[in-house]
């Protein structure tokens, strides 16, 4: 059943996630990703007809808070983190416009 | 051009939700404020931060599902949608991709030839990003993120409009609904209505789709029609020379009338959408919804409708009345206070909507209390103030909301009543005036008019002009 992840699939996947992998990298990526497929059909073997899908394993739903601010100005610890400030902005390579 | 064609156009709207706070965090939603002030870890997509989603805006999407007859999901979740851009923090956005909110709707609106349905795909609830600022002096772009995570309702039609007409009647729609439920402001300018269009056009007849494209950055009506037409004829213009429309997301540039194409489908995103871990699943059960129908206020057709059978105004009146639910409410709690519709809707339909056109406002921009213009109408019907007089107080009412009575008195407008005030006026103006009185007593009736504008002018036009008239007329045929 191994399934089998080409070339051009882990080029594109790459390419997606921002990524830039050499030679070795993609070798060890391909086993990995090919390790879960061939996860993913060891449990597509079982029977779930009749079981509905489910996008959360907890038996939890409706979790809310009120319409309530909470946060003040939180501008200076958001900026801490940025590569390059310009007065009260992140300051990035131009994007278009 | 010797083939007839048919534009189709679906649209993708986004409706900023007027919650107080951000959809997954407790930052304030306040337009206009200093850049980054209203971020926290959760909107900023820090690491191990969790969003914990605001009930508000669960019902003002429910609200807007049900007055679009939508049927609500009622077992409906998030999802992530996987991008890279500097104005989406957590390089993904939490929207609605598997069981949107609401689906299956439609809105009527009016067309030339007679009333129409476009048909709502489905509505889905999201977070917006946050907003870059193009410094063309540095080549650098400025992000800030207090919009980042502000909640939208992105409404998804079924490709069934045909003109750029339509377009705007479904989005007038939109707009009008969502203003009456007091979901959104859907201010074009500030982008709290974004719409992009989906355009393809196709011989008439046809029964399949042509290829479409996609155009973003439309924020006015305006830019929505102009970015129609261009698009419809450059897609023409491509297949009358045998070329193909390529399917690309298109951008309008307003200034240039033109629009270029972003990207194309050879770069077309893939999204990678799946379920997100860190929000539960909402369970919408047939009381939630029985509740939010119950809250849903009047809206436009059957305030129309109760206005003509309740107050005895022009249909004409009405519907540029009930346009906007601001000026409803506005007229209606005028109405409550001075018993008089009639008069009420004359001073919106005249110097309120001139007012407001000559000073290029909104329905959302106007400030002053229906007390008093309600005041101002009983003032002017006892006869306090006369009509000259009313029409400058109301301009004080609108700009500065002032108390009429208040202005009057410290004014000294009153209406002069006093016969003696009035005839010593005129007496002068005629003493003044013997040409006039002349040719008047020679048959020329217009001078007449000369010499009852400058009494009502002597008498800084608070004088009763039928007393006035009366009073001349009396003198001059002493």
């Amino acid at each position: 059943m191994a399934n089998k992840i080409s070339d051009e699939t882990i080029e594109y996947v790459g390419i997606l996630a921002k990524l830039e992998l050499s030679d070795t990298e993609k070798e060890d990526a391909k086993a990995d990703m090919e390790k879960m497929l061939d996860y993913i059909d060891t449990l597509n073997e079982l029977d779930t007809s009749g079981i509905e899908p489910m996008s959360h394993v907890f038996p939890v739903n409706n979790v809310f808070r009120e319409d309530v601010v909470t946060n003040g100005d939180g501008r200076e610890e958001t900026l801490a983190n940025a590569p390059q400030r310009k007065e009260d902005t992140f300051e990035v390579p131009r994007t278009i416009g | 051009m010797s083939k007839q064609y048919e534009t189709v156009i679906g649209l993708e709207v986004h409706i900023e939700l007027a919650t107080k706070t951000k959809i997954f965090c407790g930052c304030s939603t306040e337009f206009g404020s200093a850049p980054n002030t209203h971020t926290c870890p959760v909107c900023t997509g820090m690491p191990g931060s969790l969003p914990v989603l605001n009930k508000q805006v669960v019902e003002y999407a429910m609200a807007l599902g049900l007055a679009t007859n939508c049927k609500i999901t009622q077992v409906c979740k998030f999802d992530r949608k996987n991008y890279f851009y500097p104005d989406n923090p957590q390089n993904y956005q939490i929207s609605q991709l598997y069981l949107p909110i609401a689906r299956d709707g439609y809105v009527e609106i009016d067309t030339q030839t007679g009333k129409k349905k476009v048909r709502i795909h489905e509505m889905h609830m999201e977070e917006d990003a946050g907003k870059l600022v193009h410094d063309e002096w540095d080549d650098t772009s400025l992000v800030d993120y207090n919009r980042s995570g502000v909640p939208l309702v992105e409404i998804v039609s079924e490709p069934d409009m045909r003109s750029a007409d339509e377009v705007i009647a479904y989005l007038e729609k939109l707009r009008m609904t969502a203003q009456y439920l007091g979901v959104s402001d859907c201010k074009l300018q500030e982008g709290s209505m974004r719409a992009d269009v989906n355009l393809s056009v196709r011989e008439v007849g046809s029964e399949t789709f042509g290829t479409r494209t996609e155009m973003k950055n439309l924020n006015s009506f305006k830019a929505i029609a102009h970015a129609i037409e261009g698009e419809r004829q450059r897609q023409i213009e491509l297949l009358e020379e045998g070329k193909e429309v390529i399917q690309e997301t298109r951008r309008w540039d307003d200034n240039k009338e033109h629009s270029y194409a972003m990207r194309s489908k050879e770069d077309a995103q893939d999204y990678r959408y799946f379920p997100e871990p860190d929000l539960v699943p909402i369970v919408i059960s047939d009381e939630w919804i029985a509740k939010i129908k119950a809250r849903q206020p009047e809206l436009r057709p059957e305030k129309l409708e109760r206005y003509k059978k309740e107050f005895d105004i022009p249909e004409y009146d009405a519907e540029l009345i009930t346009e906007s639910k601001k000026v409803a409410d506005l007229f209606e709690a005028t109405v409550e206070l001075c018993g008089k519709p009639k008069k009420a809707a004359n001073w919106i339909m005249g110097d309120m909507f001139r007012l407001m056109k000559e000073k290029g406002m909104e329905p959302e921009d106007l400030k002053f209390s229906p007390e008093h213009l309600a005041k101002l109408i009983d003032m002017t019907d006892e006869g306090t103030i006369s009509a000259a007089v009313a029409r400058k107080v109301f301009e004080q009412i609108f700009t500065d909301d002032v108390d009429p009575e208040k202005y009057v008195e410290e004014n000294g407008l009153k209406t002069v009543n006093d016969e003696g005030a009035i005839k010593e006026a005129v007496e002068k103006v005629l003493a003044d005036n013997p040409q006039a009185v002349a040719d008047y007593k020679g048959g020329k009736q217009k001078a007449f008019g000369a010499l009852m504008g400058q009494s009502m002018r002597a008498l800084k036009g608070k004088a009763d002009p039928a007393a006035v008239t009366k009073m001349i007329k009396e003198m001059l045929e002493q």
